[in-house]
């Protein structure tokens, strides 16, 4: 190192530690850390797996904001460890982002999550972020995606450019994990359309607003699909596993919900090219609200939805022709106890899917949930037959902060 | 000269009005004044402090934080940011009051990063397991109601109006209200909530009003009563700050997404 450079750095490195310091300071922390326990009812269909799964989480959170709230800076990172599965075992930044606001504009630049849609039981729509599968089955959770999304506000609506110059991976449970499929999926071996591998630069756009009782989205995205293919392939020792290929598709997706009354009216609809012939899916439906009933603080939601995919069963989705039936119970109470369960049913087989999720606040700052999913008459073929055996009781307390 | 001629009628109105007045119309020109004299504060931040009271008295705190944009000929908008329990630390609720059609509403989930429409049918529903129902907290807009002057009554040693207002929007849970209005000031003391039995619900009781900008009450503390189950909520209003610039683009679905 020349002798002038050494100060540079230190005084680089003192300016960094400046501005952590004043971040720390000037922003506040909050977050989360919970302990999880997932039993599973059924002996699991390969010998390397358990039937009971500890794990804890944790989940930071800093936010600074600044320039009369016209700037924010926020910071997640998020670590999980399980007991057996080495990959559920991983850590994420979910959140490592700016945002700049205007009159008509905001600047988002960072890692971000952006979730687009309206309805229950799947989300065809929503497509920036990718799937933190090793996390849940539901596919709700999602990694940090960085990126450049510029909204343009105006009196017609929002639009929302952006660039996703990098691509992560899916997740996917380790041999010793359940709920996946058997064989394994093996991401060391990923396959890309794209010469770029994940350096290729995804694009995508969306328009969004509201008129009168609807709420309305369009988007289009174009770039390295989310949703892998799993294509049958040996690993190095020969044995059996799954390839996801990560094909480069074009998607055109739809969402709008109708707020009339008591009836909240739903639709999601894609059509994607670039994996396979071009195809068209759709969820829609309704959720009506009982409020107060039976003369109690406590509100009742029946969820409807039908589920579609015009490649039937050849789809990799099990969603192909299915109906979704829910019901939301709210009470309302000062613990924000929650509860929702529902089936999906295959109108094609005997393939049903039911689950429960729960959730109950403990003192101010514990919280109990519970996740319950079950797997019936799953017909070898489904996209569900791996989890045949899966059927588990997850129960998690976690402590805010 | 032509302008003392137009005040003669004009000075003259209020007095012609309350001689003529039938008990509706008495109830109606209060309502009408206690409007007027709130108008023009354009938007308004303020901290408030929820205590939720059971039955046996064991208490449960939210911390909450309000912005709302006065929107002239239409109800107001509202954004509600909840601070504490720290589980739903930067939910936000957004909601565009109406006189008489619907409200529009929109709650933001942090942990799914999303926002969603809600029904705004859900008037008589409880505000995060308080007392309070959402159309207690939503702007008073004149035509959510009608009217009917009751008497004239001292509470507390304040004269007041005592007056009866009618939900005339769907989906309330109450038949009727009772409001004694101070005759100064023109800010409720107390609103007695009738349920769709026409049975005695709750008491809300206001306390500690002070004055900003020279003009517009506010009370520091209100107090919620259920006389049928028991429970109580109060709420302390801290930090009011008027005029502080706020616009539109601060109640939007962009803006939901980043408040905290």
């Amino acid at each position: 190192m020349s002798p002038w450079r050494k100060p540079v750095v230190v005084s680089v490195f003192a300016l960094g530690l400046s501005v952590l310091q004043t971040l720390a300071q000037a922003g506040e922390w909050s977050g989360y850390v919970a302990a999880e326990f997932r039993g599973f009812t059924e002996d699991a269909s390969a010998a390397v797996q358990h039937d009971r799964y500890f794990s804890l989480a944790v989940q930071p959170e800093y936010r600074h904001e600044w320039d009369q709230g016209k700037q924010i800076f926020t910071f997640i990172p998020f670590v999980r460890v399980d007991q057996y599965d080495n990959a559920r075992t991983h850590a994420d930044i979910r959140e490592l982002a700016w945002i700049k606001v205007g009159q008509t504009y905001e600047w988002r630049i960072g890692v971000r999550k952006v979730f687009w849609g309206v309805t229950e039981s799947q989300h065809l729509v929503d497509i920036i972020n990718q799937t933190d599968l090793v996390e849940n089955p539901d596919l709700e959770d999602k990694l940090g995606q960085p990126m450049v999304n510029l909204a343009l506000i105006r009196k017609w609506g929002t639009v929302d450019l952006f660039i996703l110059p990098y691509f992560r991976e899916r997740t996917f449970p380790g041999s010793e994990g359940r709920l996946r499929t058997i064989p394994r999926v093996d991401t060391d071996q990923a396959v890309y359309e794209s010469s770029r591998k994940e350096n290729h630069v995804d694009a995508a756009v969306r328009w969004s607003h509201v008129i009168g009782d609807w709420d309305v989205g369009l988007s289009h995205f174009s770039g390295t699909s989310r949703e892998p293919r799993l294509v049958a392939g040996t690993d190095n020792n020969g044995n059996a596993v799954f390839v996801p290929h990560y094909d480069l598709i074009n998607q055109t997706g739809l969402d709008v919900q109708a707020t009339k009354g008591n009836w909240l009216w739903k639709l999601e609809a894609i059509h994607r090219s670039g994996q396979g012939p071009s195809f068209t899916a759709a969820t829609g439906g309704f959720e009506y609200t009982f409020y107060g009933i039976f003369g109690s603080p406590k509100d009742l939601g029946v969820l409807a939805e039908y589920l579609y995919d015009d490649r039937g069963t050849a789809s990799p989705s099990p969603y192909q022709d299915d109906v979704f039936l829910g019901v939301r119970l709210v009470y309302n109470d000062v613990q924000s106890t929650e509860a929702l369960i529902g089936v999906v049913a295959d109108r094609d087989s005997d393939a049903r899917f039911l689950f429960l999720e729960a959730g109950r606040r403990l003192k101010d700052s514990w919280k109990l949930s519970m996740e319950v999913r079950t797997f019936h008459g799953l017909p070898a073929g489904d996209p569900f037959f791996s989890f045949r055996n899966d059927d588990y009781v997850q129960v998690e307390l976690a402590y805010y902060f | 000269m032509k302008h003392w001629l137009l005040l003669i009628p004009m000075l003259a109105l209020p007095f012609a009005e309350l001689q003529a007045q039938t008990p509706e119309e008495k109830g109606l020109a209060i309502a009408k004044e206690m409007d007027r004299r709130d108008t023009g504060w354009g938007d308004q931040q303020a901290d408030l402090e929820m205590i939720l009271r059971n039955r046996q008295g064991k208490e449960s705190r939210r911390i909450i934080r309000t912005r709302t944009l006065e929107v002239q000929g239409d109800g107001d908008k509202g954004l509600t940011i909840f601070d504490t329990p720290n589980d739903v630390k930067g939910t936000a609720f957004l909601s565009f009051t109406h006189a008489t059609r619907p409200d529009d509403q929109w709650l933001y989930l942090p942990a799914l990063k999303r926002v969603k429409r809600i029904a705004s049918s859900n008037k008589s529903g409880p505000f995060m397991g308080s007392e309070f129902a959402y159309e207690d907290l939503t702007s008073q807009e004149v035509a959510k109601y009608t009217y009917k002057w009751l008497r004239d009554e001292k509470l507390d040693g304040r004269d007041t109006f005592v007056i009866e207002r009618y939900p005339a929007y769907k989906y309330s849970g109450y038949t009727r209200q009772v409001v004694w209005v101070d005759k100064t000031i023109y800010q409720p003391l107390k609103v007695e909530f009738y349920d769709r039995k026409n049975a005695m619900l709750k008491t809300l009781t206001f306390h500690d009003y002070k004055q900003y900008l020279n003009k517009y009450w506010r009370a520091d503390r209100m107090e919620m009563v259920n006389h049928q189950t028991g429970k109580s909520t109060t709420l302390i209003w801290k930090n009011y700050r008027f005029k502080t610039g706020l616009t539109d683009r601060d109640f939007d679905r962009n803006s939901l997404k980043r408040v905290r």
